[in-house]
């Protein structure tokens, strides 16, 4: 009886649509530090939304509000219409962590890690059933790690390492999931398989909630931006929000911007310049070079390695 | 002396009998504990608790209540008093359990000095596996056995609790049960061994074998596995020697584990010292080390005077760190 009951309930849940509902958040921590005070923002199904703010801005704070690590001071926050506290007893809540939190010496297989995805599903001993099993494969063949899977953690490159906790997500089947900057310490080519594989899940109906540093990134892929400092500043669809005046009011003097323009960037009259903004990557800039490419591309050049500064060879 | 005679003549003593049962049972419940508190980190804790019982036990034995519940009571009041002084200030977890525990062990030798007991500092200090009654083997037998049940029951959340507590509360686990747990775990771990090794040489049975077998697997059913079976030995071999060299035993334990160590510190054939060096030697990568993808190289071309002097903030002059670059790519 009461198993059906059980049952009942988490069918419900599973049909919720996956969202996010964040109300005049306040978090005061213990010392008397508030990290984040009347931070308000709301989001759907099917959605990938980039948290963006300074180191300090509240962003891991508003993360722990949403798992319920920090009981919020004032104001509440509901996930798929529930209290935090439900949502998580009904495994609607993954989190990607970042690496740097990771002991990678730990002995697990990447296999193992994945299967820690399912725990939350299974019996008081954590025996896998053969679900569970099936859940872990699945999850290992879509972030393409199958096999790697006997692999002890520690050996993997950084971009496989974040695939392997993408993978635990998967196999958690949270219909809401955090990605603690996803994209630090890994190579372009993971980079664009985990943002494949995000825009996948938002077109399943999951919610990704992405704290992020690469700027350059989240117009490519974040359909939503929240911009946080301490409070919400804006929040918002990508296209309207996050606009250079926002960003501006976000970083304050934090951020880098070099505006680029004129003849020395390109032969015609065109006026328009090219804005690069950054956070904390501090991109190297040379005055005065001329590319060995005729047509000088925008600011993919500052990826690429083959300036060539006259000065110095004068 | 023939190796069977090593064995055998030890047998024929009541004495030893209990004293191999009593080293084998604490060296299996410190060994699966010491696998956790190594991956946690948690090595000083076991120090601390294990100090802070002593007080426990005097005033048990004043109020006349087992000395086991006292001892007990005072490990878990060091952990809670740890927990509550780090939360409470901003002294780091580790300095406050330093003042923590040694407060407390010397609050109980300033009792001890000061109440009639029957019990020898020196035991409590140190054990005396060879002194054992088949009731204290009984005692240590349901608590140690308690212990190893309910680990190997959760050693799966526990691990998960060890390797990612943020996972594990997002999943749903009641990752304040589980840190409790843990050290309500440990704290029944010490108290078992007091009467074996004593409360400063089971320390070493709560690191050691943890340690040994870290460093010979990446699996950790494996780890807890071996950690067993190197602290079962080392019981083994610990008490015979103690028996033919009329040392004392808790200490030769401890120093056969130790000794197991540096074996497989120096021959572990994944993470040994001397596989270490090979790799090192070895031309190119050593195996477990992928290379990471190269950082590319930030150049922009452009005309702002900060981003000039961005080039100057980097640790030299415009034209050297544009040298750098050129021999860097000159192959392209």
């Amino acid at each position: 009886m009461m198993n059906r009951l059980d049952t009942v309930k988490r069918g419900e849940a599973v049909a919720r649509p996956a969202s996010i509902a964040v109300n005049d958040l306040t978090v005061t921590y213990p010392n008397g530090f508030t990290a984040v005070r009347d931070a308000s923002f709301e989001l759907g199904p099917g959605s990938i939304c980039a948290l963006v703010g300074v180191n300090g801005s509240g962003k891991s704070t508003v993360f722990k509000a949403i798992m319920g690590f920090v009981t919020p001071t004032a104001g509440q926050v509901r996930l798929c219409g529930l209290p935090v506290e439900k949502a998580i007893s009904q495994n609607i809540v993954a989190y990607v962590p970042q690496s740097e939190d990771v002991d990678w010496n730990f002995p697990v297989l990447v296999e193992d890690v994945v299967m820690m995805g399912r725990y939350g599903h299974m019996n008081f001993l954590r025996i896998p059933s053969k679900k569970d099993r099936l859940k872990v494969d699945e999850a290992l063949e879509r972030v393409n790690m199958s096999a790697y899977r006997k692999r002890q953690i520690g050996e993997l490159s950084g971009g496989q390492k974040k695939r392997v906790f993408l993978a635990r997500a998967l196999a958690q089947e949270g219909r809401i999931i955090l990605l603690d900057e996803p994209f630090t310490g890994i190579d372009v080519t993971t980079e664009t398989a985990i943002i494949n594989l995000l825009r996948d899940l938002r077109e399943a109906g999951h919610l990704m909630l992405v704290s992020t540093h690469n700027l350059g990134s989240v117009p490519d892929f974040c359909d939503q931006v929240v911009l946080l400092n301490r409070t919400v500043l804006a929040a918002g669809p990508t296209a309207s929000t996050f606009t250079q005046e926002n960003l501006e009011r976000t970083f304050g003097g934090v951020l880098r911007n070099f505006e680029l323009g004129g003849h020395a960037l390109h032969e015609d009259d065109d006026a328009r310049r090219i804005n690069v903004i950054t956070d904390d990557e501090r991109p190297l800039v040379f005055y005065g070079v001329k590319s060995r490419k005729k047509k000088n591309a925008k600011k993919q050049d500052a990826k690429k390695k083959t300036a060539k500064n006259q000065d110095a060879d004068q | 002396m023939d190796p069977i005679g090593f064995f055998s003549e030890p047998f024929a003593y009541d004495f030893m009998q209990r004293a191999l049962g009593m080293s084998l049972l604490v060296g299996a419940v410190c060994a699966v504990l010491s696998c956790y508190l190594v991956l946690k980190g948690w090595s000083l804790m076991g120090d601390a608790i294990s100090h802070a019982v002593l007080p426990g036990i005097v005033i048990a034995f004043v109020l006349g209540i087992p000395l086991a519940v006292g001892a007990f009571a005072a490990g878990l009041a060091c952990a809670l008093l740890t927990g509550y002084l780090k939360y409470n200030s901003r002294v780091k977890e580790d300095t406050v359990m330093g003042i923590v525990f040694s407060g407390m062990f010397g609050f109980g030798l300033v009792l001890f000095t000061k109440v009639e007991t029957d019990q020898h500092l020196n035991h409590i200090l140190f054990g005396n596996v060879l002194g054992v009654t088949t009731a204290d083997l009984i005692e240590t037998a349901i608590i140690a056995g308690g212990t190893l049940l309910v680990v190997l029951a959760k050693r799966r959340d526990l691990l998960l609790y060890c390797f990612d507590p943020n996972h594990a509360r997002a999943i749903g686990l009641p990752v304040n049960v589980l840190h409790y747990g843990l050290l309500v775990l440990l704290s029944l771990t010490i108290v078992s061994s007091i009467k074996a090794v004593g409360i400063i040489l089971v320390i070493a049975m709560l690191i050691a074998p943890g340690a040994t077998a870290y460093l010979l697997t990446d699996r950790f059913e494996r780890m807890l596995l071996i950690a067993v079976l190197v602290a079962c030995s080392a019981s083994v071999l610990g008490t015979f020697i103690s028996f033919h060299i009329d040392g004392a035993t808790g200490a030769c334990i401890v120093l056969v584990q130790a000794f197991f160590f540096l074996l497989v510190f120096l021959f572990s054939p994944k993470h040994g010292l001397l596989r270490l060096r090979e790799l090192r030697d070895q031309p190119g990568m050593p195996a477990g080390t992928i290379p990471g993808p190269a950082e590319p190289l930030p150049a922009l071309s452009g005309r702002t005077d900060g981003a000039l002097q961005q080039v100057v903030d980097q640790g030299g002059r415009p034209a050297d760190q544009h040298h750098a670059i050129e021999g860097r790519h000159g192959a392209e």
